[in-house]
């Protein structure tokens, strides 16, 4: 395991635990994330991935542990815990645009409400995002009208109006038609590239191949591999990584 | 059919106060019963418990015990009103409240939870949320039901008549005992003053839900 000095880690997780009624979900979770790191979280179904990743802004409370986000202690409730959330990015499976709201407005509202960006302000922000992900001629319609592929862009362009310190990607991808899986992995690639500090949960192993700096493999609410990309995919440590790669080599 | 003719001014009045009572009353109910549906799922426990003891008493229990409440015990409390309307008032109100709290909260529930989520991890606090992402859409599906909420309060507000306060209800009251001989023609004229007030709210509330119904 390559665990770094927490002090210069920008999301640290430390013997963080959780249960679902007699389920444990997250077993002494121990994970240090730098800052421009881009780590892929993988591994087979109810192995606690996606709980860790709505952990960590605290979509999921946890029964014990420490979550800390650039050196501040993630606060239980109310105010804190809001302008903490508004520094994390969060990308969801199912987008989750806000259903009432047009595309420029789903990206507008943060900035606007949240941290009192002026209307005209917000908006050129949200058209140079919107562009970016490459939907800006979508800027007036409503998120009902746009294909996934196209809506889950325009969730990623509403996270990074908040300037955010990191992004978390809860399966970024599994609710898309393989045709629009793409086109959402390249404008997170480019993130990754352009030194945003990520947390990917996700299918995607091209994804992890090419974006990742490190692979953690998580097993019955356990991290049981945390490795370079190469290494784990060539080279996995864990029976319990050995049996996953096998299965999704044979499909 | 004669005395309904003669009485038109009798009927147009009491059309109009009962109009007034319904607006008024349904004003203050969708006001108070949203407060009370926000306080139902918010965090403080507090809240909650009290929004659902006071949805759960109101809702249960007849709405001529509100009248009575409004009119009788709290002047007795020391509450003191210069007409039986704002007795009235407070009873609609209140008993409507727990209705439309109860549809909204209903509503609010069928927002999906992605939405506040969302909301949230974007930095949103609780209130933010809620006036924000979740009424908008709630209220959308809500409109037929409210709708219907308001149409039974037009008609509740006929016990009104019974606590002196002169409606349509009160004024066919009068009517009917002034003409001993033609009450079926007095009652078939309030029924009909009454439905020149609720049908319209009912075509409405079909025409509403069509066009509010969001794509998703």
């Amino acid at each position: 395991m390559t665990t770094q000095a927490s002090g210069d880690a920008l999301v640290s997780l430390n013997g963080v635990n959780k249960h679902y009624g007699q389920l444990h979900v997250l077993r002494d979770i121990n994970l240090q994330v730098r800052k421009g790191e881009v780590v892929v979280v993988i591994g087979p179904s109810g192995s606690g991935k996606s709980t860790l990743c709505r952990a960590i802004n605290r979509l999921e409370t946890i029964d014990n542990g420490d979550i800390s986000i650039d050196g501040k202690h993630l606060p239980e409730e109310g105010k804190q815990l809001a302008n903490l959330r508004a520094d994390v990015g969060m990308v969801f499976q199912s987008f989750n645009l806000f259903a009432h709201k047009t595309i420029l407005e789903n990206v507008t509202l943060g900035p606007i409400k949240v941290k009192g960006v002026s209307k005209a302000e917000a908006e050129k922000e949200a058209m140079k995002l919107l562009e970016r992900v490459g939907v800006g001629h979508q800027a007036p319609k409503l998120p009902a009208q746009l294909s996934g592929g196209q809506q889950q862009r325009v969730a990623i362009a509403r996270a990074l109006a908040m300037k955010p310190k990191v992004m978390l990607f809860d399966e970024p991808t599994s609710a898309l038609d393989p045709e629009m899986i793409n086109e959402v992995l390249d404008v997170m690639i480019q993130l990754a590239k352009e030194g945003m500090t990520m947390i990917v949960v996700t299918h995607e192993m091209g994804f992890a191949r090419k974006a990742a700096d490190r692979v953690v493999f998580m097993a019955d609410g356990q991290i049981v591999e945390d490795t370079q990309p190469e290494e784990f995919f060539t080279n996995p440590q864990s029976n319990r990584a050995k049996d996953f790669l096998s299965k999704l080599l044979t499909h | 059919m004669e005395v309904i003719i003669e009485n038109l001014p009798l009927y147009w009045d009491g059309l109009l106060r009962t109009l007034f009572l319904s607006a008024v009353s349904g004003i203050i109910a969708l006001i108070l019963g949203t407060l009370l549906a926000a306080a139902r799922v918010s965090p403080v426990a507090a809240l909650r418990g009290f929004s659902t003891v006071y949805v759960e008493v109101l809702r249960n229990t007849p709405l001529t015990i509100a009248f009575f409440f409004a009119a009788i015990v709290l002047p007795r409390l020391g509450v003191r009103f210069e007409q039986f309307e704002v007795a009235a008032i407070i009873a609609l109100s209140a008993y409507t409240a727990a209705f439309v709290a109860e549809a909204v909260r209903s509503g609010v529930n069928s927002v999906p939870l992605g939405q506040a989520e969302a909301a949230r991890s974007i930095g949103m606090k609780f209130g933010q949320v809620l006036t924000l992402i979740i009424l908008p859409q709630a209220l959308r599906t809500v409109i037929p039901p409210l709708i219907n909420i308001l149409i039974a309060l037009v008609k509740n507000s006929s016990v009104a008549g019974a606590f002196f306060v002169l409606e349509l209800f009160g004024y066919g009251r009068q009517m009917a005992n002034a003409n001993g001989d033609q009450v079926m023609a007095v009652l078939l004229g309030v029924a009909f003053f009454y439905l020149l007030l609720t049908v319209p709210l009912g075509i409405l509330a079909s025409t509403v839900e069509r066009k509010v119904a969001i794509a998703r």
